[in-house]
């Protein structure tokens, strides 16, 4: 039985996307925390970076390193994986940002 | 932001006496209401919201830490303080391990852009092995608040 070999990928995929803070109070623990518990859903290693005058790369499955971006309403990022399942990782973390975390 | 900016060294706790989470919440916002950094009669409304806050998630992040934060009304200037716990307490933390040391954080409601940035200057000391475990060791409060300058004349 022999598979039909359709994607052959030479390295792992990588996806990003940017986006911008938009609920009210910002990346806070709640909403950090509810990233972290989503982006270790995936295989994916998972990066959201902050660019401007302090520029930091946190790891978004350390609730730690989420918080320090201290990403206030307003804040560009970008979220980056880089794994399997990168596009799906990548598409849902976003959708936390764009549904505001439920908040305000 | 500075952690001397809003840590109020007064209020700092270098051994505390309660053993489990509520109770140390509670040690910790009656030493600030003592320091004066909170009036003494929200007390009660503090560590009640402080403890809603953790039923909604653990503030005890992993590696012997734990960071309680509440924003409220009731707080005109953002304060913190620090406790210590020898034995160690049950937080419920993300790594089911016990807490050494409590960073309370409390903040105006309507000032979210100072919260984070009092976040971001906590959780990058306490991203430190070194500042960790310096101030697991440290039994005086004097020697607390030396290395709260020590880490605020750090770059």
């Amino acid at each position: 039985m022999s598979r039909p070999s359709t994607h052959v990928h030479s390295a792992m995929p990588k996806a990003s996307r940017d986006i911008i803070v938009s609920n009210s109070l910002g990346l806070h623990a709640r909403p950090a925390m509810q990233f972290v518990d989503l982006a270790n859903q995936f295989r994916s290693r998972v990066t959201v970076s902050k660019g401007g005058q302090e520029p930091y790369d946190a790891d978004g499955k350390s609730v730690m390193q989420m918080i320090i971006l201290a990403a206030t309403q307003g804040t560009p990022l970008k979220i980056l994986a880089d794994g399997d399942d990168a596009d799906v990782a990548v598409e849902k973390l976003a959708k936390l940002f764009d549904d505001k975390f439920g908040e305000e | 932001m500075k952690l001397k900016d809003f840590i109020i060294s007064e209020a700092i706790v270098p051994e505390l006496k309660a053993t489990d989470r509520d109770g140390a919440l509670r040690e910790l916002a009656e030493a600030l209401a003592a320091s004066g950094a909170l009036p003494k009669d929200s007390v009660d409304e503090i560590v009640a919201a402080l403890i809603k806050r953790e039923q909604n998630g653990s503030t005890g992040f992993g590696k012997g830490v734990a960071v309680p934060h509440v924003k409220h009304a009731k707080v005109k200037r953002m304060s913190g303080t620090i406790g210590r716990s020898s034995s160690g307490i049950d937080f419920a933390a993300l790594d089911h391990q016990p807490v050494f040391t409590i960073f309370l954080l409390l903040s105006p409601d309507n000032q979210p852009q100072q919260h984070l940035q009092a976040m971001n200057i906590v959780f990058s000391n306490l991203q430190k092995d070194i500042f960790r475990r310096f101030l697991r060791q440290s039994t005086a409060r004097e020697a607390i608040v030396d290395l709260l300058d020590e880490a605020d004349q750090r770059p």
